[in-house]
């Protein structure tokens, strides 16, 4: 029962995600994702998994999981539900006192039984005027820890426009998803280094924005 | 069957000829040109073929559904539309319940007005009533930065997106002597004649295309194009006089006048798009891009048409 309500919400977000936004993926060349990947992407609105889960052709959306902060999603039983349930999040303390498992060991626990993951490498949501914050250091570990896995940069723009901070009301506006090319760690590289290239690659993809003066 | 249902038989069967046609000679051109897809000109062709399918089969649905049926149809054009127009404007945080008016209090107002068929109100409530509301709105947030900018789009985007476009929908609301019930077939004069110029535009331009008339707006519009293009849909406006209120002639002078402001319209339209750095308004139709793409002419004949027949021909 509960599997069936989770269903039906997941149906009504992805209308309720194209209503709004009318949002296209534009591919990278080498096609769809085929491998188990993680998607790195730009964060700035509490919406921004869910763009990427909805353009995901649905063979690629039933195995990818959002990586989510435990605090957010585990705040009240909606929430919960949202996030266990309808989105199969997997949850994360960000609070280091509070830990009771590594996030890097169950991110990596997720992709070994197949799942791939959508993570925000800046770590919290960009309410500054800067197009991308500098990442945390999670990418690089988990690239480290599995370094076979694909690292998708993603962005995603506009969504941004769409809800800003503090408003309830989403202005109905199109939302563009732009997935780069995979990368992966190369050998021997140093952590500074491939946090910089991830950013980098991941800031090419922004588009000129054709609106918005912020 | 009702003489009007008869009209609109044929002409759904007539217009549904003519896309099998083009499909036929897409897929001829196809196997022989382009076979492996490589292409770009005929696999665009046959996406907009594709795209007119749909378009005509969503509006024949509209017109059987009868009144409401335009109207919910119209809407949610109108809502596609501002949704592409608003994407590209200037907004900033202070618009934000501005734009919320926009979309979710003006837009279905005036929808609901053209239910009600009350002229007076549905004629002047978005550029009196959301003309003067809108800014208000927008002041109360105090940020005054590019203000005048900002108020002057979104009001912009509802007169082209939300205004203009009603005013197909609201052909319906016409009484004209001895064509009652029938204003459904002015719908369909007015959206056939205006995409007909615009697709003969493009295939004039095409076969014999060799001058631009505005290369700094639209560079793929040509002079030959442009007179072959409005030359043959008013002969063809003229020709479907019998579904209009109009005598041949009349309509011949219709459709003339349809197609002109259809074209600059399209200009128009176009000048805005260059100005934001943009080649199409989205990519809800493929092939065409985006909603604004393949309405913008409509729009910009919608008003002038109505407004002509209803100060001519209307009761």
């Amino acid at each position: 029962m509960r599997a069936l309500i989770a269903k039906l919400a997941a149906e009504v977000v992805l209308l309720f995600a194209r209503a709004v936004t009318a949002v296209r993926a534009t591919w990278h060349e080498s096609g769809l994702p085929r491998r188990r990947s993680v998607y790195f992407a730009n964060h700035s609105s509490h919406g921004d998994f869910v763009l990427i889960w909805t353009v995901l052709p649905p063979r690629l959306r039933r195995r990818v999981r959002p990586v989510a902060g435990a605090d957010y999603w585990l705040k009240s039983k909606l929430n919960s539900f949202i996030g266990r349930d309808v989105f199969n999040a997997v949850l994360i303390q960000r609070d280091r006192d509070l830990r009771e498992a590594d996030p890097v060991e169950t991110m990596a626990q997720a992709l070994d039984e197949g799942s791939s993951l959508i993570f925000f490498p800046e770590g919290t949501r960009n309410q500054t005027e800067a197009q991308l914050l500098p990442f945390k250091s999670g990418l690089f570990h988990l690239a480290t820890a599995r370094p076979d896995v694909d690292l998708v940069p993603v962005w995603i723009a506009n969504l941004n426009r769409v809800m800003p901070k503090g408003e309830f009301v989403p202005i109905p506006l199109i939302c563009t998803v732009t997935f780069g090319a995979p990368m992966h760690l190369a050998s021997g590289e140093a952590k500074e280094a491939f946090i910089e290239r991830a950013h980098a690659a991941l800031l090419a993809l922004s588009p000129k924005q054709a609106g918005g003066s912020e | 069957m009702s003489a009007t249902q008869y009209d609109m038989f044929l002409l759904v069967l007539g217009i549904f000829g003519v896309l099998l046609v083009a499909s036929l000679v897409g897929y001829v051109l196809q196997r022989r040109l382009s076979p492996d897809g490589s292409n770009a000109a005929i696999e665009n062709l046959n996406s907009r073929i594709n795209a007119w399918w749909v378009m005509a089969i969503l509006i024949a649905i509209a017109f059987v559904a009868g009144r409401i049926g335009v109207l919910i149809l119209f809407a949610f054009c109108s809502f596609a539309a501002l949704r592409e127009f608003v994407t590209l404007t200037n907004t900033r945080r202070a618009d934000h319940w501005a734009l919320a008016t926009a979309f979710f209090v003006v837009l279905p107002v005036q929808y609901f007005l053209l239910w009600t068929e009350d002229y007076g109100i549905f004629s002047i409530f978005i550029p009196v009533y959301a003309f003067l509301l809108m800014p208000i709105i927008a002041v109360m947030r105090g940020d005054t930065q590019h203000f005048l900018i900002r108020i002057s789009e979104v009001q912009w985007a509802l007169m082209i997106c939300v205004f203009c476009a009603s005013h197909v929908p609201a052909l319906l609301t016409l009484h004209i002597p001895g064509y009652e019930g029938r204003n459904v077939l002015l719908i369909a004069f007015l959206v056939i004649v205006v995409q007909l110029s615009d697709v003969l535009q493009y295939v004039w331009g095409k076969l014999f295309g060799r001058t631009k008339i505005a290369p700094n707006l639209s560079p793929s519009k040509t002079v030959e194009g442009f007179v072959g293009g409005v030359a043959s849909a008013t002969l063809i406006g003229a020709g479907l006089w019998w579904i209009t209120p109009f005598t041949p002639i009349q309509a011949g002078v219709m459709a003339l006048v349809i197609t002109l402001m259809g074209f600059f319209g399209g200009l128009v339209m176009s000048a805005i798009k260059r100005d934001r750095g943009v080649k199409d308004w989205g990519n809800l139709i493929e092939g065409h891009g985006g909603l604004i793409d393949r309405l913008d002419s409509v729009v910009f004949s919608a008003p002038i048409f109505f407004h002509l027949t209803r100060y001519w021909w209307s009761a």
